[in-house]
Formats: structure tokens, sequence, C-alpha cells
């Protein structure tokens, strides 16, 4: 059954951690329980707030990993070793820890079986979280739309969710070993579809990666309206 | 500072608005030009978040939040319709 959320205010809520998953040597999965959780879209992220005990409050927003299918609701956080909140979720939560969240967010990175394909992923290290969201749920409703990843990580180890990646439609490149290719123009029109078939493209990584492959995808030919970015990056104040 | 996107809002737009804001779609009082507030240019760092349109750079939404209150300045847009 399709779930929609429920519009109005959105609210913090106490989540519950099931589990905690070493994705990377530098990126932690954690698994929630979420008791009115309204189930959310692939692609949408949520806020987390933490509370010191002296009332300083830091809040993050994180993409959701987990697919609207899946039974719980799973964030995945690169720690940030300067980060005020990362270091704290993938170094000190605990199973049966609980923090605060609201969610979910987000109207536009989003995909869904009707706005149709082909889906064209790219992702620059952990921009590929909410991109994992969309293939898990391109994958359980069994989406006829074409689908594809193409993924930049630094390094073999860097690659987040590699084992389950290799059931998809997914090309890696890594920046610092084996092949030391960057995602660039050339790569864009040899993994992607050509313009012409107007693939809808979603762009999630750092800043300046998600401007040089917007730019290079609008040279490549593809309309500037069928691409949708997320950006992310240090957020602290 | 790291330039972000209106989706890094999203939370904070659903608390002024009461729903969904990112598929909004905008229109800059300065270049007439929409956009969604998704792809809008966004920086939290400063004394406030500032979100830019992405085709001239104009300041079109400034929120600060003082004491539990968000003051909320649209004069950078001249229409914005939520979906």
């Amino acid at each position: 059954m399709e779930r929609t959320a429920v519009r109005g205010r959105l609210t913090w809520q106490l989540a519950t951690v099931v589990e905690l998953i070493a994705e990377t040597p530098r990126a932690k999965s954690i698994v929630f329980d979420v008791p009115d959780w309204p189930g959310h879209r692939a692609g949408q992220h949520v806020d987390v707030r933490l509370t010191a005990e002296d009332g300083y409050v830091a809040e993050r927003s994180y993409s959701i990993a987990s697919a609207p299918d899946d039974e719980h609701l799973m964030l995945t956080v690169e720690r940030l070793d300067d980060g005020e909140v990362s270091p704290y979720l993938t170094d000190e939560l605990r199973p049966g820890d609980q923090i605060e969240l609201r969610g979910p967010i987000g109207g536009y990175f989003v995909w869904e079986q009707s706005l149709g394909g082909p889906v064209f992923l790219v992702a620059g290290g952990s921009g590929v979280v909410p991109l994992r969201a969309i293939l898990r749920h391109h994958a359980a409703i069994m989406s006829d739309v074409p689908a594809r990843l193409l993924y930049s990580a630094r390094t073999l180890e860097d690659v987040i969710y590699r084992d389950e990646l290799e059931h998809y439609d997914v090309r890696i490149t890594l920046t610092r070993e084996r092949e030391r290719r960057r995602i660039d123009r050339e790569l864009l029109a040899e993994v992607g579809w050509p313009p012409v078939e107007r693939p809808l493209v979603y762009l999630c990584g750092p800043t300046a990666f998600v401007e040089a492959a917007a730019d290079a995808l609008v040279g490549l030919g593809h309309d500037p309206m069928r691409i949708r970015a997320e950006r992310f990056g240090p957020t602290g104040k | 500072m790291t330039a972000l996107d209106g989706n890094a809002i999203g939370g904070l737009l659903h608390d002024v608005f009461g729903g969904e804001m990112t598929d909004a779609l905008g229109v800059c009082a300065h270049c007439g030009r929409s956009a969604q507030v998704a792809e809008t240019i966004v920086y939290l760092r400063g004394p406030g978040t500032v979100a830019r349109c992405p085709h001239c750079a104009n300041i079109v939404m400034v929120f600060v939040e003082r004491r539990g209150v968000t003051c909320v300045d649209l004069l950078g847009l001249s229409s914005l319709v939520a979906r």
C-alpha cells in the first residue's frame, strides 16, 4: 500500500536505535524504530536534533537510506572529524539509545514510479545515500523503468553499500586507486543515457561535485529541467 | 563558505509555512525567472539563513531565528506557490 506523509506541522519524534552497521571506516548506518513514522518517499531526508546537558542544541539533516518499503528507517552518516553531530552518531550511539528526529522532508529530490525515467543516478561519496533509497525502492516495486547509478568514491574501502550495489545496475569509479578517474563529461556520456532519451537525473554529493556534474550534463545537451540536485557539506553554525 | 541548496532548509520551511516547500515554485523579484525552492543557493552559516536566486544570485529569502521566533524576509520573491 502506498503511504503518504501527513501534511501539517513537523514534530520532533523520539527514535530508538535498533542496529548499527559499519559501512566503511568512516560511514555508519543507523537503523531506527520510530513508532509514529508516517512513511516517506525515496530520496527524502530527516532533521536530527541533539541536545547537550547544558541545553546547547545542534541540528543536522541526513538523507534517508532505507526504502519506503523497508520495515525500519535507516540513515547512513559519514563521520566528519571536526563535526559536532556526526562523530556522536557514528561513535557514541548504541542500540537502545534514543535521539530526536523529524521528517520526512523534501518533495523535490524524490523518485517514484509515476515520474518514469530512465533514471540516471549520480553520486559523489556519501551522496549515494538517498540514491540507495531510490534504487532499493525501484527494486522493491519491481519497476520496469531503467535505472542506473554512477558512483564516485575515493577508494574501494570507501564504497558504501558495496555488497548490495552488486545487485543493481551500477558503475563505480574510484578517484584515488585503481582507475583514478573522476566523474566528468566523458564518463557521464559513457555511462548515462544520451540526451535524446531524456533521462531523469538525480545528482547528490558535495557542492563542487554536484555543480561540476550538472554543468557537464548540460554541456552534453541534457535538459536542465530533467536534472535534480542535492548538495551537502559541513553545515555547522 | 560552502553554498548548499534549498533541500537543506526543507525542515525550516516546513516550520514556517506548515507544509512541504522544497518543490514550491518561486519567482525572483529581481530577474523574474522562476526556480523551485530546492534549486536556490543556500547559506546556512551566516547570522541567518540566506537563499539566493540560482539564476541571478539575488537574495530571495532570509530567515533569522531569535528566542524561538523565526523572522522571515521574502522581499526578494515576487511570488511563491506551493504545490
